[in-house]
């Protein structure tokens, strides 16, 4: 009852928040001094007064802003975000075709950084201050301190051009066909299809970008689960737990680790978030037809219902993903109660 | 002699300088750093700017170390050279945002109430918004300048910031030195900036400084994107793009990243070091 109680008042706030997103992105397109139609319209429609007139009536424009606003959160109710400026399809429409390949990708980013960073951390506490620990401690460093852009690149120079081991850019090879529309990920409907050979590829695909994607959460995750287990591991029932006569992988896989997860699970949360701002370099770097690269070409068209689409995309994303941690405490932790 | 000898022992930074390897490359990466950045007018070997057609996309050799771009410039130049527009990028970002984020939150936390629960709110909402969405859409708007880009990042980095402040300065507004100063007629503002201030600043000095890797990554990803100084100036990210163009001359884009990658890792080596140095639980195992 009372978790149900938590969850109403999450999607409550939840709920603000979107309609915060949507409002700021209509004061940042009342306070910016470009036009949109200069952004979108020929130089040639522009000299013409009758066609930039036409084009400000069809698409709202020379209405005021706040008008403008309402009509939107009116057709947002009804499930309408309007019609991009730029593709001139419905925003819902684009957000269908191209978030199926971010959510694939970042799937294969969040795991692989949770795999590798909750390996690190594990192995770094345990072999505290021993070389092992001093190199994995390195490694997790250079992963929230590179720059994702530059990684990608030296990636595919070395891994595609030089060495041939994985694809280049791009989903799928051109030789082969996209699997049938299923869920929109190309792993997924391969497997359904039973096509091996397509789901080979478009695997090996996915492996470049998808590192690219995982390397700052992996630093964050194995970083975090390597204080916090050495956090739990100076506590006073793992000493019990030794003094009793366990073996040291029995201490820390049945005492220490379902504990120290809790705090890792708020760097699994954030490192989200991270995702969803590296995307945008990936998929530029690697042409992934997904979320990124729409919302890279929206913003510089100031396509405005595209932008508040993705941006509303990506903040339910985000609140969605929280409130998911939030209620894997519950079940990690049976002290946590939400009153 | 034997003073110092014992200053050094008992010092507790010079010990967690000799404990903490990781801390010493950090300090000592960021002191070159600041080196290059005083003297790189006289430590680039050409013009950054000067362009040589005949020379475009040489590899390293003896006269170019790290070779030359698509226009011919010497790329070991640009790099010194733009370490002090991307260094700077950040560290203004940080010391901005760190301000106006201390300002921000001191005040909500220590007035509380209505105030301090919209504001806070209204940080959320900016910091929920993503950065690189919201830098792409001022900087398309507004023309890609250094300016805008900094400003954006102001925008979206201070929350962080206002909610450490916040935490700390409701913690130390319950003080009893603060009751006391109160007792004695101080007024307001006199109490939030000889009082509140000076007690709650330290957790915020602290996140500066493991946030500048953080912001410099920033920087470099939306100059990167394009979105910083106009073309001709040296910057890391803008050369990392140039590279991504030519992207068979390895060394376009490689030195630039490097550059890059070596100050967010020693900011971060710093940060790490100087939280593990701060944390008592950590420490206590330390020892």
């Amino acid at each position: 009852m009372n978790v149900l109680r938590y969850l109403g008042r999450r999607l409550v706030f939840t709920v603000f928040l979107l309609i915060g997103v949507t409002m700021m992105v209509y004061i940042i397109s009342y306070m910016v001094p470009s036009d949109p139609v200069v952004a979108n319209l020929s130089a040639r429609n522009l000299n013409n007064e009758e066609m930039v007139q036409a084009y400000r009536e069809k698409w709202g424009l020379d209405q005021p802003v706040y008008k403008q606003y309402f009509t939107y959160l009116n057709n947002l109710l009804h499930g309408d975000m309007g019609t991009s400026l730029r593709t001139e399809r419905a925003v819902m429409e684009d957000l269908k075709l191209y978030f199926p390949a971010t959510l694939e990708l970042s799937i294969f980013g969040i795991l692989f950084a949770v795999f590798f960073g909750m390996l690190f951390g594990i192995i770094s506490a345990i072999k505290r201050n021993k070389w092992v620990d001093q190199i994995l401690r390195g490694v997790s460093v250079l992963g929230v301190s590179v720059p994702v852009f530059w990684m990608a690149l030296l990636l595919l120079f070395v891994f595609y051009l030089k060495l041939g081991i994985f694809p280049g850019p791009g989903r799928l090879s051109a030789s082969l066909t996209p699997p049938v529309h299923k869920t929109g990920l190309y792993t997924v409907d391969a497997l359904l299809m039973g096509d091996i050979k397509v789901f080979a590829d478009a695997f090996k695909h996915l492996c470049l970008p998808g590192i690219c994607m995982g390397l700052f959460t992996m630093g964050l995750i194995s970083r975090t689960s390597r204080s916090s287990l050495l956090e739990v591991l100076s506590l006073d029932y793992i000493r019990t737990a030794r003094a009793k006569g366990l073996r040291e992988r029995d201490v820390i896989i049945k005492h220490a680790l379902g504990n120290s997860l809790i705090s890792v699970l708020t760097v699994i949360g954030l490192g989200f978030g991270n995702l969803l701002g590296g995307m945008v370099l990936v998929e530029s770097v690697f042409a992934w037809p997904g979320i990124g690269q729409y919302a890279y070409k929206a913003a510089q068209n100031l396509d405005f219902p595209a932008i508040v689409g993705v941006s509303l995309l990506i903040a339910l994303n985000y609140v969605v993903i929280n409130i998911v941690v939030d209620l894997l405490y519950c079940v990690l932790d049976p002290r946590v109660r939400y009153m | 002699m034997k003073n110092k000898k014992s200053f050094l022992k008992n010092n507790t930074v010079f010990q967690a300088l000799r404990t903490n390897t990781l801390l010493t490359i950090g300090v000592v990466i960021c002191a070159i750093w600041l080196f290059v950045i005083i003297f790189a007018d006289y430590l680039a070997p050409y013009d950054p700017l000067l362009q040589d057609l005949s020379l475009r996309l040489q590899p390293p050799c003896r006269e170019h170390l790290f070779g030359t771009d698509s226009l011919g410039r010497d790329i070991l130049s640009r790099v010194l050279a733009g370490s002090r527009i991307s260094i700077g990028a950040g560290l203004q970002c940080v010391i901005i945002s760190a301000v106006a984020g201390m300002l921000i939150g001191g005040i909500s936390g220590y007035i509380g109430g209505i105030f301090d629960d919209v504001v806070m709110r209204i940080g959320e909402l900016f910091s929920s918004f993503p950065t690189i969405i919201l830098a792409m859409v001022i900087a398309s708007a507004m023309g890609p300048s250094l300016f805008n880009t900094l400003l954006t990042m102001c925008i979206v980095w201070w929350p962080n910031y206002a909610r450490v402040m916040r935490a700390m300065v409701i913690q130390v507004k319950s003080n009893e030195y603060v009751e006391a100063s109160r007792c004695l007629g101080a007024s307001r503002m006199r109490i939030f900036i000889r009082e509140i201030l000076p007690n709650s600043i330290s957790s915020v000095i602290v996140l500066t400084t493991v946030d500048f890797g953080n912001a410099i990554l920033l920087f470099a990803s939306l100059s990167y994107l394009g979105l910083g100084s106009p073309p001709p100036a040296p910057e890391w990210g803008a050369m990392v793009s140039n590279g991504a163009e030519q992207f068979y001359y390895w060394w376009v884009a490689t030195f630039p990243g490097l550059a890059i990658l070596s100050v967010s890792l020693g900011a971060n080596f710093i940060g790490d070091g100087i939280r593990d140095y701060l944390d008592p639980k950590l420490r206590k195992t330390i020892s």
